[in-house]
């Protein structure tokens, strides 16, 4: 047996975790927008993996990680533009909303899948990456952490970026009066719906994202449900990290963590049982909301329509 | 001085005084407002002219707020014409009001209270992505010199006192160029004081030309205030008093007229009511029948120490001491959020206290349930009628019994007796004057004033002793409001009643004596006569740094 605290171990569990934190720190991040105008985005799983899909199909026909990834964005805005069409025009119930376009989404991907690849299921090949100079030849975390794909580095600091946004720009203010108190952002005069509509298509790009890069840098092959949740993983995240996009990240990153641990096990050659390692993810997330839920805040408004002048 | 960004014709001084000559920054003709079953307004026409408060005046439910928010783009009129500038104008939305220059502050708060004050002010007036915190901060201060008042713009809008708030409010419906600032009920929540304040910042705005449209239901409130006075009821404008009438009538003659005006042929007898007279609170003092000579009972109710926890924002209580006699009505005073909560569900058994003894008929019950509490005759009227007080999705005759599931005779071997019920609740109906088409109606279909007789009548019948009322009147119409008042006073044969009201006209009415809790605590006892509103009011603000202070040192 090779000792679990072999170098070789921890650089893949490092970064495993990098690449498979990456879908949930995006997705997180979109919550966290749609959250915070106060739409409670169930359909995150959904859009996800209809990310993943569109995304994997665009890298594959076009052989183009990039135009992949650009694709993945496009799925999941596509499917969240049902959400803002019933959920914040219309005012229907974003929850009911969010588990129909999350189940919608599951059925379409798969049979879309069996359609065109029937039971085969190509690979794409390996993803450019960018390497930081010097920084990647730190022994174990070096190639983990700055030898990655370029939309790690990006994803990393949209987190960063989306904190300045939150705090110091008018849409930002606007975002946040929207799920606070949307009848104050309404007598300030700016539409309520015209902020949720980009909240909620800006979280579905994202998640859109996300789905494209599991499916094009984590896993390299589309598979019906392979996004097992992690889009509600995502929607805990966001919770838990109060909305605040740096611990939104961090938070996502030791998810990844959980996530790829079955990956450096095999490779320490630790024999366990692989259905109860998957279970991990889930059980971090139980642990984190037993430990931290109290703590977890969300805005007044999330999850109601407005409707002007209505009591 | 000036308000920030005005043009400098606001400076001409002629402007400054309200003549007839002066053209109206707004005018409406013939605006009416049809909601489904109510005709809200109904051919209204009206205008509000440079450097004047028009007061607009009419019970709840005469169409004061529909108009207000059909001039604020919250509503959209049928049919009618605004007019600004003398220019027709659609306001077909919050922003074209405001870009029309017509700011409002409602009845409800639209500061979020997560923000601070100055995210809240910058809040729709950006011009680029980048906030820009450092040209909001000075025009702040601008306004705060015109103002004469002193805001931190990093407080959060939580953290401020009510009062303070409003100047926010007020700063915020004049921040982006507004020559037209409505004020919609801006008294309902403040303490005494605060109002002083109100009006001495209402009176640096109008001199400086603002035109102001102030709508309430208090009649001295509209004539110390008004240049002009306009009545609405039951839709439509009864009429105008203008600057002349206004200026030549002596108060108590004006106060008349404008009764009149309200309430048409019934005035003669609602002009008792304490509320709708010119500083009518020491009058309303005469009428209460409460008085020394009265020898009061057993005490039923009895607070030693009480301590229980706050929830969230709603604080909690400390050392309360308390005893309501047999035959008595106790008031508490306070302005909202110091602990009323708290003392209401700590008694009603809701919530647990944390120290101290609560008792009923001399046994302590802290550690008895809300349902047994209820058995020997406590009875608690929530002032969340529509959270906790009913269920919206049941008949009237299952809410009027919600208390007494499963007891005989109305239900039987654990299944509901239908025909007893809705017997019993016709009767309750009747007695409490619940209109309504029927026991079986859903009771969330009903007005705020039938609701909250459904919910009397659940409480004060089946054997109440001591009862706690908590805000009664609130938002209900005046008619109802005597009729709940009339309730409360007959507590006072026989049984007890703790009255805990924000609405002081209403404590001195129907109180005994009154307790004042200010930040969780019982700060002092004072007894109904004159000067007592002074008195309660200062006794309210206590320590809690109210803007007073700030407003005079600042002018």
């Amino acid at each position: 047996m090779t000792n679990l605290f072999h170098q070789d171990v921890l650089t893949a569990l490092i970064s495993g975790g990098v690449i498979a934190g990456i879908p949930l720190l995006l997705a997180a991040c979109g919550e966290s927008i749609s959250e915070r105008s106060g739409v409670l985005n169930l359909g995150l799983e959904g859009m996800m993996i209809i990310g993943a899909y569109t995304g994997f199909v665009a890298a594959y026909y076009l052989h183009s990680t990039w135009l992949g990834f650009l694709g993945g964005a496009g799925g999941g805005v596509l499917a969240c533009t049902v959400m803002i069409v019933l959920c914040v025009w219309l005012g229907l119930d974003q929850i009911v909303v969010g588990i129909a376009i999350t189940l919608a989404g599951e059925g379409i991907t798969s049979v879309l899948q069996g359609a065109q690849f029937g039971t085969t299921y190509p690979r794409l090949g390996a993803t450019p990456t960018t390497s930081i100079p010097l920084l990647h030849k730190i022994p174990v975390i070096g190639p983990g952490l700055f030898e990655q794909n370029l939309l790690v580095y990006l994803g990393i600091i949209f987190a960063v970026f989306l904190t300045w946004f939150f705090r110091s720009t008018s849409v930002g203010l606007n975002l946040r009066a929207a799920g606070e108190k949307p009848e104050a952002l309404d007598a300030a005069g700016v539409s309520v719906a015209a902020t949720r509509s980009w909240a909620v298509l800006s979280t579905g790009a994202l998640a859109g994202l996300g789905g494209g890069f599991l499916a094009i840098v984590g896993a390299g092959v589309f598979t019906p449900f392979m996004t097992q949740g992690q889009g509600y993983m995502a929607i805990v995240i966001c919770m838990l990290g109060r909305g605040k996009p740096i611990w939104v990240a961090l938070a996502s990153l030791l998810f990844g963590i959980s996530l790829s641990i079955t990956t450096a096990l095999q490779l320490a050659g630790i024999e366990i049982s692989t259905d109860l390692i998957n279970m991990l993810p889930f059980i971090a997330v139980m642990v984190a909301l037993v430990l931290f839920g109290r703590r977890s805040y969300l805005p007044p408004a999330l999850a109601l329509p407005y409707i002007r002048g209505a009591r | 001085m000036t308000r920030p960004d005005q043009g400098s014709s606001r400076r001409d001084p002629a402007a400054a005084a309200p003549s007839a000559r002066t053209a109206a920054v707004v005018e409406l003709q013939g605006i009416t407002k049809r909601f489904p079953g109510v005709l809200a307004n109904d051919d209204i026409s009206f205008d509000v002219r440079p450097g004047e408060v028009h007061s607009l005046l009419g019970e709840n439910g005469a169409g004061k707020s529909t108009l207000m928010a059909i001039l604020s783009g919250i509503q959209t009129p049928d049919s009618g014409e605004i007019r600004v500038d003398g220019t027709p104008v659609r306001i077909d939305s919050p922003r074209k009001a405001l870009d029309l220059g017509i700011g409002t502050v409602y009845q409800h708060s639209t500061l979020i209270p997560a923000l601070t004050v100055l995210e809240n002010l910058m809040l729709g007036d950006s011009t680029g992505l980048r906030l820009d915190a450092a040209g909001a901060r000075a025009r702040l201060e601008e306004f705060g010199a015109l103002l004469g008042v002193d805001v931190d713009p990093a407080a959060r809008a939580a953290d401020l006192a009510l009062g303070r708030q409003q100047q926010v409010e007020i700063i915020k419906a004049l921040w982006r160029g507004s020559r037209l600032l409505i004020l919609d009920e801006p008294t309902s929540m403040l303490t005494p004081q605060a109002v002083e304040e109100l009006y001495t910042v209402l009176g640096r705005l109008k001199a400086d030309g603002l035109a102001t449209i102030f709508i309430t239901h208090k009649l001295h409130e509209a004539v110390s205030l008004g240049d002009r006075i306009s009545v609405l009821r039951r839709g439509q404008m009864v009429g105008t008093l203008n600057a002349d009438a206004v200026g030549s009538t002596p108060p108590d003659k004006l106060e008349e007229i404008v009764i009149e005006m309200m309430f048409g042929a019934a005035a003669a007898d609602l002009s008792e009511v304490g509320e709708l007279r010119v500083g009518g609170v020491e009058e309303a003092d005469a009428a209460a029948p409460a008085g020394p000579a009265r020898v009061l009972g057993e005490p039923l109710l009895e607070l030693v120490g009480v301590a229980a926890p706050g929830v969230g924002t709603d604080p909690g209580i400390a050392d309360v001491d308390l005893v309501v006699h047999e035959g008595e009505v106790v008031g508490v005073a306070g302005v909202d959020g110091n602990g009323q909560r708290a003392l209401a569900e700590a008694i009603s058994g809701q919530r647990r206290a944390s120290g101290g003894e609560i008792r009923l008929f001399g046994a302590p019950v802290n550690r008895l349930s809300v349902l047994k509490r209820e058995k020997l005759g406590l009875r608690y009227l929530t002032d969340d009628r529509i959270g906790e007080g009913i269920v919206g999705n049941l008949s009237i005759a299952l809410n009027l019994f919600l208390k007494r599931i499963g007891q005989p005779p109305y239900w039987r071997y654990g299944s509901v007796r239908k025909r007893a019920i809705d017997a019993r609740a016709e009767e309750l109906c009747e007695q409490f004057d619940v209109r309504a088409p029927g026991v079986e109606t859903r009771a969330g279909t009903l007005s705020g004033g039938n609701m909250q007789k459904v919910l009397l009548a659940r409480e004060l019948s089946f054997g109440s002793k001591v009862v706690i009322f908590h805000k009664p009147t609130y938002g209900l119409d005046l008619k109802t409001t005597l009729a709940v008042r009339e309730m409360i006073r007959q507590m006072r044969d026989g049984k007890a009643a703790l009255v805990i009201s924000t609405d002081l006209d209403e404590l001195l009415e129907v109180s005994d004596r009154i307790v004042v809790l200010s930040r969780g605590r019982l700060v002092g006892e004072v007894a109904p006569g004159p000067g007592a509103a002074e008195e309660i009011g200062g006794l309210m603000i206590g320590d809690v740094s109210l803007s007073l202070a700030g407003a005079e040192s600042a002018a």
